[in-house]
C-alpha cells in the first residue's frame, strides 16, 4: 500500500497489575489505507480496545511508532494535536455511556461544532439539523434528551458526532454489538454510505467475525496483544491459518438449515 | 403427551404502558424440549421469561394462565425453574465465594446439610467444566473471567435439578468463542438432566444451534412458532426472513468458498 492513512510500527503497551507489567499490546504493526475498512478481531482481553485507544491517542504506547497521514502522532502536542484530533474520531460500544444522558441531542452535536470552530453560533442549529438528516434521523430529535431516545437512534447520534469534523479515520469499537439485527443493518448501510461520500477509513473492532465479514475488506486477528494473522476478509474466514482465527471461525453460529440433529 | 409447561393466552401490561408488553401468547413446552424465543429489544421475550417465573413487578397487569400439568404443586423458583441471566457479573453476589453461592441453592432446595451442599457445589463446578473445582469454589466472582462467571451462574441454576432452565441472553456479554462454549455446555447439561429449556436470544443463528423449536416475538406478539428447521428454511413471516437474512449474509463468503450456497 503506497498511501497508508495510518501506520503502526512495533507498537507496545503494558499495564501494571499487582506490581507486575502485563502486556496488553505487543509489537503491533498495521497499515490502514484511505477509504479502507480494516477489522480488528479477537477474543475478550486480546488488546483490541487498548490498541484503539492508542490510535486515538487516549493511551500512550510504551514504544513503537504511529503515523497518521505521514505525521508522527506520538510526537504531536498542543494545537497541532488538536488539529489532528479533528481527523480521527471514535464511536464506542455503549452510546449511553459515551454521552451525558441528560444532555439534549442538539447539545451533544453542538460541542464538536463549537470546540473545533466548525460553525458560527448562528449557523449551528441548521448544521445540527442537516447532520441529523445525514444520519437518517428527524431534525425534531434535536430537542430530545439522550436518555429519552432509543439505542439505535443514540448510536446514530454517536456516528453523527464522530463525522461532524469530517474525519479521515473513524474507530468503531464494538459500535454495532449492542444493536438489534434490523437496526444494525441500517447502521451498517449508513456507515457504508458515509464511507463512499467522504472517503472515510474505518478501524472496526469486534469479536464477531460474522458481522465483520459483511463490512470489512481486510481482517487483522489479534490474540494476547499480538496480531496473529492478517488478510482479505473473505480469505481469512474461508481459510483461517492461525489457531485463533480458526477458533473464531468455528465459533460463528451457523444457521441450522438442513438435517435434524439426533 | 402431557406438556411440562403450558402457557395459555398470557398478556402482560406494565404500569403506565400504552401497549401490552406481551399480547395473548400461548404455547406448550414438552419435557426435555428446547425452545428458542427470538426477538429484538422490546419484543417481549424477557417479559415472557419473567411471567413464567412470576417475577414481574407487583402492579403489572397479567392475564392468562401458566400451568405445570405434571408437577403436582406450584413451581418453586430455583428448585423447579433455574434461571441464567445475561450478565453473570450482576447475578452473582460479588462478596460471596462462588462455591458458597452454588451450595446455597442446593442447601435451600434439596434438604441437605451445608457439608453435603458444598460437596454438591464442587461436583457442579466440575460439571460446568471449570478447572480445579475445589480451588474455583473458593474464588470470588471478580477473580473469574466473564465466561467462567457464566459457568458458575449455570452451575447455581441447575444445582437443585430444575425441570425447566430459562437462559435469557446467556451469552450476549461474552465473546464469540466463549459464546460457543457456553451454548454447547447448556446443550449438554439440558440433555444429561432431561431439562426443558427456554433459550432467549436476539440471534436466530445461535438459537438454531440449540433449539428444537423457535418462537419469533415482535412487539409483544408471538408472530411465528415452529420446528427450528422449518422456521429457518421456510419462514412464514417477512420479519423472520429479515432476521434470517441478517444472520446468513456473513456466512455467504465461507459458503461460496466451500462451493455450497445457502438459500
Amino acid at each position: 500500500m503506497s498511501a497508508a492513512l495510518l501506520e503502526l510500527r512495533g507498537v507496545s503497551k503494558s499495564f501494571l497489575r499487582a506490581g507486575q507489567p502485563v502486556s496488553a499490546v505487543d509489537s503491533v504493526s498495521l497499515d490502514l489505507g484511505c477509504g479502507e475498512t480494516l477489522a480488528l478481531v479477537g477474543p475478550s482481553g486480546s488488546g483490541k480496545s487498548t490498541l484503539a485507544r492508542i490510535v486515538m491517542r487516549l493511551v500512550e504506547p510504551d514504544s513503537g511508532e504511529i503515523r497518521f497521514d505521514g505525521v508522527d502522532l506520538a510526537a504531536a502536542q498542543g494545537e497541532a494535536l488538536r488539529k489532528l484530533r479533528r481527523r480521527f474520531q471514535m464511536v464506542f460500544q455503549d452510546p449511553l455511556a459515551a454521552f451525558n444522558p441528560r444532555a439534549t441531542v442538539a447539545r451533544v452535536l453542538d460541542d464538536p461544532l463549537r470546540i473545533h470552530r466548525l460553525a458560527g453560533r448562528d449557523e449551528r442549529p441548521s448544521a445540527i439539523a442537516a447532520l441529523l438528516e445525514r444520519v437518517g434521523l428527524d431534525r425534531s430529535l434535536a430537542g430530545r434528551r439522550i436518555h429519552e431516545i432509543s439505542g439505535g437512534q443514540r448510536q446514530r447520534i454517536a456516528i453523527a458526532r464522530a463525522i461532524v469534523t469530517k474525519p479521515d479515520l473513524v474507530v468503531l469499537d464494538e459500535a454495532l454489538s449492542a444493536l438489534d439485527v434490523t437496526v444494525r443493518s441500517a447502521v451498517l448501510k449508513l456507515l457504508r454510505d458515509l464511507q463512499c461520500e467522504q472517503q472515510l477509513s474505518y478501524l472496526f473492532i469486534s469479536h464477531d467475525l460474522a458481522l465483520v465479514s459483511s463490512f470489512a475488506e481486510r481482517i487483522a486477528i489479534m490474540d494476547a496483544g499480538r496480531i496473529v494473522e492478517t488478510g482479505p476478509a473473505a480469505k481469512v474466514i474461508a481459510d483461517p491459518q492461525s489457531a485463533t482465527a480458526k477458533a473464531l471461525v468455528a465459533a460463528i453460529p451457523k444457521l441450522k438449515t438442513g438435517a435434524v440433529q439426533p | 403427551m402431557t406438556p411440562r409447561l403450558s402457557i395459555q393466552d398470557i398478556s402482560v401490561r406494565y404500569v403506565g404502558a400504552a401497549v401490552p408488553a406481551l399480547d395473548r401468547v400461548s404455547f406448550d413446552l414438552a419435557a426435555g424440549e428446547r425452545l428458542a424465543v427470538i426477538g429484538e429489544s422490546g419484543s417481549g421475550k424477557s417479559t415472557l421469561a419473567l411471567a413464567v417465573v412470576g417475577l414481574l413487578p407487583s402492579r403489572t397487569v397479567v392475564s392468562g394462565s401458566t400451568d405445570w400439568p405434571g408437577l403436582g404443586h406450584p413451581p418453586v423458583n430455583g428448585r423447579d425453574i433455574g434461571f441464567v441471566f445475561q450478565d453473570p457479573g450482576a447475578s452473582l453476589d460479588p462478596v460471596m465465594r462462588v462455591g458458597r453461592q452454588i451450595a446455597e441453592v442446593a442447601y435451600t432446595h434439596l434438604g441437605i446439610g451445608w457439608q453435603a451442599a458444598h460437596a454438591t457445589a464442587i461436583e457442579l463446578i466440575g460439571r460446568v467444566r471449570l478447572p480445579e473445582p475445589a480451588r474455583i469454589a473458593e474464588a470470588f466472582p471478580h477473580q473469574l473471567s466473564g465466561g467462567q462467571r457464566q459457568r458458575v451462574a449455570i452451575a447455581a441454576a441447575i444445582a437443585a435439578r430444575p425441570k425447566l432452565l430459562i437462559a435469557d441472553e446467556p451469552t450476549s456479554a461474552l465473546d464469540t468463542i466463549v459464546q460457543a462454549e457456553i451454548v454447547s455446555l447448556i446443550d449438554r447439561l439440558v440433555k444429561e438432566d432431561g431439562m426443558s429449556l427456554i433459550f432467549i436470544s436476539h440471534d436466530i443463528a445461535l438459537a438454531s444451534t440449540i433449539a428444537d423449536r423457535i418462537a419469533v416475538f415482535r412487539a409483544g406478539r408471538m408472530v411465528e412458532i415452529g420446528k427450528t428447521e422449518d422456521v429457518v428454511a421456510v419462514p412464514r413471516e417477512a420479519y423472520t426472513r429479515t432476521l434470517i437474512e441478517a444472520a446468513v449474509i456473513p456466512l455467504a463468503t465461507s459458503a461460496d468458498h466451500a462451493g455450497g450456497g445457502q438459500s
